[in-house]
């Protein structure tokens, strides 16, 4: 009896936007609309990833990201594991590096990697074997974050396609708004950002998208994506705006602001009063809640992309007509 | 004061195209070397090598007291020697910093011990390097700093630069600057543009290297003194610079190999072993620098060789530490890169890595004269070979070129008239 050979497929990871190409969004984004059916049965379960394990090593405190996380291997009956930085071995000063190949022991299948450092998801692809999500690097990239918010654009306005996305506040610092950007480009829609100038990164505009100062900017969006504005960028001596107070008169998302028509979406957690206005968060135009439900299916797409699409393989077939290598 | 191990002086003779740029020569030769001294230069054949004055390195950090783990004085200066160097200059910025004749005192006893070619070792401008106090310069001066540098932070106070540049009078060394106003540096991993936008890697804006060039020099001008400036990365550096010259301001200037070569398009690897300050650039700063070393605006290439231990870079992009090796792959790396393409024409890098830096910091140069004293390195351009990390002398392997084929190799360095490296 011989066998196929059938060559190892790369590792495939998913550590920034950049790493994809408009079908392997759009593959995801349909994978996910898939999996979403399957979550109105009444056994939400799916048997998809039964023996698999999936690790969550988590370097900064999140809620939303590692509980949609862990849900949604969970849901593909994954076996999953988390690591959080507090109250275990990197507390007593170990490295990345070496808590990686601790994980990899295991021979874990997925590492889902958050990290307040940019670059350290790269590391923990680099030192193992496992496929590596990146759940947020630092300022760097949140791709999971930005595959959602193009599946709940999708729901609310039936298009991607040439849709127009405000990204209102601290570009600088955000991960987020790094990522959105990229993907929206890469499914035909396309971004403003809008911001103070101190909080708009010199160059950001290479990106392919709109930068300007002025929030009448957002008039022409089909999407307001409102940012998180952190309370540490206040500090004294690093202050990028004068006051909140300030950021909220000039930025802040008011009812008044947003245009008939219009959605408002944001990553959370949300400053109410802040970024947002509360009667505008709390309105219908919000899909605030759609983002984190579609967090869920999206998260669960994705770890069924690197684990059981493996287009690879299916490429490596040869076709019927062409000989096959047999060992 | 160079210092070194003690040794016989060798006799040998060298044979090759003979490349001086300035003894104006270019021609096959035989150079007979009698005990450490040249003492006749004949016609002969060209054999394939090239062999050239060898090469000096103002700006190396040889760890040395307190990261004997990352580079000895003995593991330096051989990695020194094997990259064809005659002479390098070490930096203070060592723990404890080189700010006393004690210190100094035991690192010039340790080097008559360990060191494989002639030595210097810069002394701190402040105590410390804390920027608020002048060192001793007349005592360290006497004790054999070959220069004062506050290197790895700058002299963030103008009033104390300035009293440095009066107080050094005094001791009759070079101050050697490292560019940097920390208010406009601070946070930040990469140059500021598109990359680091992109990347979300906390800007280091050109600025904040050129505002403090500009400062320097303005400083230097007002006090008649002679400064060096140190690795500089930015166009607007290059300008002010040039124009601080064309004022008749005595300025000296030095470029990395590394900055010569990448842009920050590398820092989108996220590879630490491109992570240095000043950080890359872009394009249009790397073709100024090219331009004003070709010029002679520049005049010394210097590595600014940096280890650091594996575990050190072996972390996240942005927790790891500013840095790259350089010394055994600086003439390599920018042949390959830069003569074989023909940005920078062979004479040109020959005479920046050797007579520049030597006339910048007063210093000796290299020469192939009879009577002079052997430095010469045996160049072999057509040689291919692989940059890997069990190729260091080094003790660290933190360089950008690894896995990289580089074209040329040094095979054989005369330091102060011994061989001091034979591939």
């Amino acid at each position: 009896m011989s066998e196929l050979r059938v060559p190892e497929p790369p590792r495939r990871h998913l550590l920034a936007i950049g790493d994809l190409e408009r079908v392997d969004v759009e593959r995801i984004l349909e994978t996910a609309r898939a999996l979403a059916a399957s979550l109105d049965r009444e056994v939400k379960k799916l048997p998809t990833l039964r023996g698999r394990t999936v690790v969550h090593l988590f370097y900064e405190s999140s809620t939303r990201t590692l509980a949609s996380f862990e849900l949604a291997a969970k849901r593909l009956s994954a076996d999953t594991m988390s690591l959080r930085s507090s109250g275990s071995s990197v507390d007593k000063g170990e490295s990345l590096k070496d808590t990686a190949l601790t994980l990899a022991a295991y021979d874990p299948d997925v590492i889902v990697v958050r990290h307040p450092s940019i670059g350290a998801p790269q590391l923990v692809a680099r030192v193992t074997g496992a496929h590596v999500v990146n759940a947020g690097d630092g300022k760097h990239q949140h791709p999971t974050q930005a595959l959602l918010d193009l599946y709940a654009m999708q729901e609310a306005l039936g298009r991607l396609e040439g849709v127009h996305v405000a990204v209102v506040g601290d570009v600088l610092h955000s991960r987020v708004a790094r990522s959105l950007v990229e993907a929206l480009r890469l499914v035909g829609a396309h971004a403003t950002l809008v911001g103070p100038p101190t909080l708009l990164p010199r160059g950001i505009e290479t990106l392919g998208c709109e930068v300007s100062t002025d929030i009448a900017a957002i008039a022409h969006a089909d999407v307001v994506y409102a940012l998180r504005m952190q309370a540490e960028r206040m500090a004294p001596g690093e202050a990028f705006v004068p006051s909140l107070r300030e950021y909220t008169a000039l930025y802040g998302i008011t009812p008044e602001r947003v245009r008939p028509g219009q959605v408002v979406m944001h990553p959370g957690p949300m400053n109410r009063g802040v970024e947002i206005d509360p009667r505008v968060a709390d309105s219908d135009v919000a899909l605030v809640t759609d983002q984190v439900r579609a967090g869920l299916v999206v998260r669960m797409a994705v770890l069924y992309d690197l684990l059981v699409a493996q287009p690879t393989i299916r490429d490596a077939v040869p076709a019927p007509n062409e000989p096959m290598e047999v060992a | 004061m160079l210092v070194s191990r003690n040794g016989r002086a060798d006799s040998l003779s060298l044979e090759g195209r003979v490349v001086a740029p300035a003894q104006g020569i270019d021609e096959a030769l035989r150079i007979t070397v009698t005990d450490g001294v040249i003492s006749a230069i004949e016609p002969g054949a060209a054999a394939g090598l090239v062999v050239s004055p060898a090469f000096v390195d103002p700006h190396v950090h040889l760890r040395t007291p307190g990261r004997e783990d990352e580079e000895t004085l003995r593991s330096g200066t051989e990695a020194a020697a094997a990259g064809g160097y005659c002479t390098i200059l070490a930096m203070p910025n060592t723990d404890p910093v080189v700010d006393s004749a004690s210190v100094l005192g035991a690192l010039v006893e340790r080097a008559r011990e360990e060191a494989a070619i002639p030595t210097g070792f810069m002394a701190a401008i402040s105590k410390g390097q804390r920027g608020e106090e002048l060192t001793e310069m007349v005592e360290l001066a006497g004790a054999g700093a070959a220069a004062f540098t506050d290197d790895g932070k700058p002299v963030v106070s103008a009033g104390l630069m300035r009293r440095a540049l009066q107080y050094g009078t005094l001791a009759r060394l070079p101050l050697a600057l490292h560019c940097e106003e920390p208010s406009l540096s601070r946070g930040g991993h990469a140059h500021e543009g598109a990359v680091s936008a992109e990347l979300g890697l906390g800007p280091y804006p050109s600025a904040a290297e050129s505002v403090m060039v500009e400062r320097d020099c303005a400083l230097a001008e007002l006090e008649r003194r002679p400064i060096h400036l140190m690795h500089l990365s930015a166009r607007e550096s290059v300008e002010a610079l040039e124009r601080a010259r064309e004022a008749g301001v005595p300025v000296t200037a030095e470029v990395t190999p590394h900055h010569l070569v990448l842009t920050d398009e590398a820092v989108r690897s996220l590879d630490p072993n491109v992570k240095m300050n000043p950080p890359l650039r872009s394009e249009e700063d790397r073709s100024a620098l090219l331009d004003a070393l070709r010029r002679g605006a520049i005049t010394c290439i210097a590595t600014d060789h940096a280890p650091h231990a594996r575990h050190e870079k072996d972390v996240p992009f942005e927790d790891a530490p500013f840095g790259v090796t350089g010394l055994e792959t600086a003439f390599s790396a920018l042949y390959t890169r830069l003569v074989l393409p023909g940005e920078l024409p062979l004479e040109t890098l020959l005479e920046r890595m050797s007579s520049g830096p030597a006339r910048a910091f007063g210093l000796d140069e290299p020469r192939v004269e009879v009577g002079a004293r052997a430095n010469l390195v045996v160049l072999d351009l057509d040689a291919e070979w692989e940059v890997t990390e069990s190729g260091f002398r080094s003790l660290s392997a933190n360089s950008w070129l690894l896995g990289e084929t580089l074209r040329s190799r040094v095979v054989r360095t005369v330091a102060d008239g011994r061989v001091v490296f034979q591939a």
